[in-house]
């Protein structure tokens, strides 16, 4: 999985979104979304899709769709007062829902809470909690991985009792070896030169 | 020995990895995903500038795209809310799509090379009327300026900004604005309309500034009717409704003159019910009637004259304007299976500027809409381009009289999937493609391994991702031993059926379905659902498999039933009926015939059951499991469950053995006032359980509360029934019950207080997971349910067992009154949701995971240990032993786990899953604009090597073990001899 990555923002906000009334019941919800630039575009080797004019903002679970402004601005029209849920659906990143109240009693009172962390934004702006990486990175090439995989342990045993095994075996006692052998023999337990077909010849 | 084995095993195992998702390059390999627009409403050519060729389109579905006017494909797509219905679109300074949406209050501008949306502007009004997009090269304040006439106010607006230059309102409220004009070269604004259907009113309008400039009205003596029909910037043509004048108006300068024409003076006979079709060819409009088009030149002062009167499915596309005064447009008529493709001038009726004839698909039924486009041949003279959309919402570029390219935009509009298998491989019977010989297969593998030891140059990589895409193994006609290939057969709204293949995702056959086409005696045809009709594998095993596909004759439940039986290999419509009583509901009956016909049992909106297919055999089959039939229906209105039974044959039809009266079993009234039904699951008829025992952790045993007959029902209250956030969480609860659906009996009730809908829900085995809001917390939840049977609790004991004093071999039943307990627990969940379902395999032992479409239309994989209610937040050591993962107060969205991985299945309506053959694998469909098709291994592929499984390296391992034992046997002949001389 890939880290998350420290967010940086590039452009700082100019004006603050607001809720302006329209007409009597009805106001607007004016907002921001932010995708850092510089950031998984050629960075991790392919292009994430994530691009602006592919960011949907969703109100209430799809009851209303809206889309990005090249600046990032988006805004929904004619929404009645109330509590709703804004959520952002954007390739390779993950947005949190936010919970937005538009009260009726004083228009403009910006309330608006992320539902994730509960954390209150002083102003809608909508940023991503983190990267999402849909594929799983591929290792590079190490040896470690290929002994590692079940044929290189395959190898790696078969040559560890190939040479290791007469190491052990040169080291014993020669009266021990010679117990062993005849223990092994009663047992009938067939040693490596017998199995072979050269092994016989004693 | 033995050890060294066990410590083998062991390596092997604790080496393999645990992958759960796709590595970039595997993209492809088991997925296709197709992108698609839906049908065509209105389209924009863009080719005046070099570079691409394009065409805007808005579609049915709320959508805008561009496509390329070289393939079709979409070069960008956006998909509007689901009221954001789009009334007009046009270009604006040749690099701006504009459109009109949502009654007229929304105008977007998008940047037409990429989509990118460049601004929005709200507009309102007084009140409801007609939406009006027009674009002008008019200047105003430098800025060049669009008209839109939206909720009864005239507004000019900035192309480059959206703001809003100056705004006329026409609150007269009988006032229906019927058209919006600017005269070329003008800068004034003509609006023309009706005033209480009686009263013909014109405005002009100052365009600078939106000032009135004259105002004239003139009353008529009928009623008009429907729309108008320009003939020239400054006369339009009106139809009265009782359809027998025809009125010219023109409004030279403001001044009105009308001219009435009886329409018997044109034609012999009368029109009957007639509209005028919406046209602008200059001079000429159009009447359609049931029967026939014809066509009317305006000679003059409000002479008229018939021109043409066809009696073919005819349609007419816009006028367009070739060269400087000169227009043209384009007719399409239907002549067997040709279209004929006329474009003639506007000013003269009798010449062609074009007349082609092209070959045409008999299953895309008739044209439905022509747009034409006009391009320089290199001899100077004018070529033309028709985009034409057809009956099953296809959409074809027609070019020199040749078809250049089609989309199937009808898949995107699915309404109901079903699978079939493909035909057995047979010997003899060859195989479209080639199988690979072995030098080629050996070829690919060092390719491969070539890749996995990083050694292979860029070449080699793109031929091994070639190969690995283009295999010519997942794209067979013919049934594999895993089960991956099959035919998704769907049937989409247009009364088509399609079949896919899973492999690549190409289409087989398609069809338009006879019996869903529209006809005198069915005026409004809608497809309903499929069934599988045939599904032969023992003894009919020489008959194709077919489908049954269910529809009636208008929206009403009450509606008469239509039927068709479809070959799933051939895509043969071998039956079709016209019943004679309505479809309600559809009940597949677990008995199939001595041809492996099933048994269907349609119940029609009398609570009559009609048995098909009416044969004798089917019958006698059913006679003998007669009182074994019960069924229920959801009355979401009333608040009503009710429970039925079969009782006897139809009393008052005549010797109708096939149909039989039910009597009602029981029924559940839930209160109107305080419960509405929202949602309802049911278990999948095809789903295997494989044990019904659960141990856990303290070498317990749980028994799964299993039956086919459980039911989920969702209830809100009434008032929580609409959006979020539009009612306080005190006055909405939710209340969730299991039922069972043959005995009437609530095995569960709970309710979730200051919760409300919408629920999404998925019923399996023993458990029910449903997703819902909760307004406290302002988040999504999600629950589950898992219901267990205490009856059977006490055959733990051993002895019992033993003695044979248990009651395991009792069948389980609903007639018994099950003891049961149930377990549930809650979690936050980030996301809205569209769909919910749970992979699906074929014997029911590989574990499950909830398959979650997400608002942002992505597949999200949930493993169903994060939904189980025994989690807790510190699980003891024999619970974590077991699986139980601590308790988190939110379920976990990892990235990697979405198996639509970097797509989009826009517009996702329902996800579908099919067991393939291979135990670890679900195949699963998503389908709503776009489809998508993965398979999908919930615990990995434990069953079968992976796809990456490298069987070069396997043959260098056995080669190296090989040469290893002779080396070690030399080495040891060696040692052996020395010894020996010592």
């Amino acid at each position: 999985m890939a880290a998350v990555t420290p967010l940086l923002l590039l452009l700082l906000l100019s004006s603050a979104p607001s809720f302006s009334s329209e007409s009597r019941n009805a106001y607007n919800i004016n907002g921001r979304v932010k995708i850092p630039q510089g950031l998984g575009l050629g960075t991790k080797g392919y292009a994430l899709p994530g691009r602006m004019s592919n960011v949907k903002v969703l109100l209430n679970g799809g009851q209303n769709i809206t889309f990005l402004r090249p600046d990032g601005y988006f805004s929904f029209h004619n929404i009645p007062a109330g509590t709703h849920l804004i959520e952002v659906s954007a390739i390779g990143y993950f947005f949190s829902p936010v919970r937005v109240d538009v009260s009726a009693r004083n228009p403009g009172k910006v309330q608006a809470a992320l539902t994730e962390n509960r954390k209150g934004l002083s102003e809608l702006v909508l940023e991503p909690l983190r990267e999402e990486q849909y594929y799983e990175i591929r290792e590079p090439f190490s040896i470690m991985s290929l002994l590692k995989s079940p044929m290189g342990l395959m190898v790696g045993f078969m040559l560890a009792v190939a040479f290791l095994m007469p190491k052990l075996v040169e080291n014993m006692d020669p009266e021990e070896m010679r117990r062993a052998q005849e223990e092994m023999r009663s047992q009938g337990v067939p040693s490596l030169s017998s199995l072979l077909p050269g092994g016989a010849m004693n | 020995m033995a050890i060294m084995s066990f410590i083998f095993v062991f390596f092997f195992f604790s080496s393999l990895q645990p992958i759960l998702s796709l590595y970039e390059d595997q993209v492809g390999l088991m997925d296709w995903h197709q992108q698609y627009i839906g049908k065509v409403k209105q389209a924009v050519f863009h080719t005046h500038k070099t570079g691409r060729k394009r065409v805007v389109a808005s579609t049915e579905q709320n959508i805008i795209a561009t496509l390329d006017l070289r393939s079709g494909e979409i070069f960008w797509r956006h998909v509007l809310g689901p009221n954001d219905v789009v009334d007009g679109i046009d270009i604006a300074l040749g690099k701006y799509v504009i459109t009109l949406s949502s009654g007229g209050s929304i105008l977007r501008a998008w940047n037409l090379p990429d989509g990118q949306m460049v601004w929005e502007s709200s507009l309102h009004g007084p009140k409801h009327s007609k939406s009006l997009l027009l674009t002008t090269n008019l200047i105003i304040e430098k800025d060049n300026s669009l008209i839109v006439f939206s909720n009864g106010r005239l507004n000019a607006v900035s192309c480059i900004d959206g703001e809003v230059l100056w705004k006329k309102d026409f609150e007269e409220e009988s006032l229906e604005v019927q058209q919006v004009i600017q005269p070329p070269g003008s800068d004034f604004i003509y609006v023309v309309g009706f005033a209480a259907s009686s009263q013909f009113e014109t405005y002009k309008i100052n365009a600078k500034n939106g000032e009135l400039l004259k105002h004239e009205s003139t009353a008529f003596s009928g009623r008009f009717s429907g729309e108008v029909s320009l003939v020239s910037s400054e006369t339009v043509a009106a139809l009265d409704s009782t359809g027998s004048i025809l009125l010219t108006i023109s409004f030279h300068n403001g001044k009105i003159s009308s001219q009435q024409t009886p329409v018997s003076n044109l034609l012999e006979d009368s029109l009957g019910l007639a509209v005028i079709i919406h046209s602008s060819v200059t001079g000429i409009f159009a009447i359609k009637t049931d029967a026939a088009t014809i066509f009317i030149r305006v000679i003059g002062e409000g002479k008229l004259e018939v021109v043409e009167k066809t009696n073919h499915e005819t349609v007419v596309s816009d006028a367009l304007t070739i060269s400087e005064g000169q227009q043209a447009f384009a007719l399409v008529q239907h002549a067997g299976s040709n279209i004929h493709l006329t474009v003639k001038p506007a000013h003269d009726w009798d010449s062609n500027l074009l007349k082609e004839s092209i070959k045409m698909d008999q299953q895309r039924g008739f044209v439905h809409k022509v747009f034409i486009n006009n391009y320089i041949r290199t001899d100077r003279s004018h070529g033309f381009r028709a985009l034409i959309v057809m009956e099953d919402h296809s959409l074809l570029l027609l070019q020199q009289g040749a078809i250049v390219w089609s989309r199937e935009d009808g898949l995107a509009s699915i309404i109901d999937v079903t699978t079939s298998e493909l035909p057995v491989e047979k010997a003899g019977v060859s195989v479209a493609k080639v199988e690979l010989n072995l030098f080629e297969w050996l070829k690919g593998h060092v390719l491969k391994l070539k890749g996995t030891l990083m050694l292979a140059t860029p070449e080699d990589i793109a031929a091994i991702q070639y190969m690995r895409l283009k295999s010519s193994e997942k794209s067979k006609m013919t049934r594999d031993h895993n089960g991956f290939r099959k035919l998704l057969i769907a049937l989409t709204r247009a009364g088509k059926l399609f079949a896919l293949h899973t492999g690549d995702g190409r289409i087989v056959w398609s069809h338009l379905l006879q019996s869903l086409h529209k006809s005198e005696s069915c005026r409004q045809p809608i497809g309903l659902n499929l069934h599988q009709w045939q599904v032969p594998h023992h003894h009919a095993l020489d008959e194709n498999p077919s489908v049954l596909v269910v529809g009636r004759c208008g929206p009403s439940s009450d509606a008469l039933g239509v039927l068709s039986l479809v070959d799933s290999y051939t895509g043969k419509e071998f039956s079709s009926l016209r019943l004679v009583h309505s479809v309600a509901q559809v009940i597949p009956l677990p008995y199939t015939d001595s041809t492996e016909q099933r048994l269907h049992l349609l119940i029609d909106a009398d609570k009559h059951a009609h048995l098909y297919p009416k044969t004798p055999e089917a019958i006698d089959i059913f006679q003998s499991e007669f009182s074994n039939v019960y069924w229920y229906s959801v009355d979401d209105d009333n608040g009503i469950i009710k429970g039925y039974a079969l009782k006897t044959k139809c009393s008052g039809n005549v010797a109708d053995e096939f149909c039989f009266d039910s009597r009602e079993l029981w029924s559940i009234v839930l209160p109107s006032e305080s419960e509405k039904i929202i949602t309802t699951a049911t278990r999948k008829l095809n789903e295997a359980v494989h044990t019904q025992a659960k141990l856990i952790a303290d070498q317990d045993v749980m028994y799964k509360y299993i039956s086919s007959n459980l039911l989920f029902v969702a209830t809100v209250a009434p008032k929580a029934s609409g959006e979020i956030g539009s009612v306080t969480p005190e006055e909405s609860w939710l209340v969730v019950y299991l039922i069972d659906t043959v005995t009437g009996r609530v095995l569960h009730r709970m309710t979730h207080h200051g919760s409300q809908g919408p629920v999404q829900a998925v019923l399996s085995e023993n458990w029910v997971v449903y997703h819902y809001f909760n307004l406290r917390a302002h988040r999504y939840e999600m629950s589950v349910i898992e219901i267990y049977d205490q009856s059977r609790a006490d055959n733990k004991d051993v002895w019992k067992l033993v003695v044979g004093n248990h009651n395991l071999t009792s069948p389980v039943s609903s007639y018994s009154r099950a003891e049961v307990i149930t377990k549930s627990q809650s979690y936050f969940f980030t996301h809205s949701l569209k769909a919910i379902a749970v992979t699906l395999t074929v014997k029911g032992i590989t574990s499950k995971q909830l398959l979650i479409g997400t608002i942002g239309d992505q597949v999200l994989a949930l493993d169903k240990r994060f939904l189980d209610p025994r989690r807790s937040v510190n699980p003891t050591q024999a619970e974590r032993e077991e699986g139980i993962i601590p308790l988190t107060d939110s379920l976990p969205i990892i990235p990697q786990s979405y198996i639509t991985h970097s797509l989009r299945v826009e517009g996702l309506q329902s996800i579908i899953t099919v067991a393939a053959k291979l135990e670890s694998t679900t195949l699963v469909f998503a389908h709503g604009l776009d489809l998508f098709f993965t398979h999908y291994a919930p615990s990995r592929t434990y069953d079968s090597l992976t796809e990456d499984f490298s069987y070069a390296l396997l043959l260098i391992t056995i080669v190296a073990l090989v040469a290893a034992i002779f080396v070690t046997w030399i080495l040891s002949q060696r040692k052996e001899l020395q010894d020996r001389w010592r």
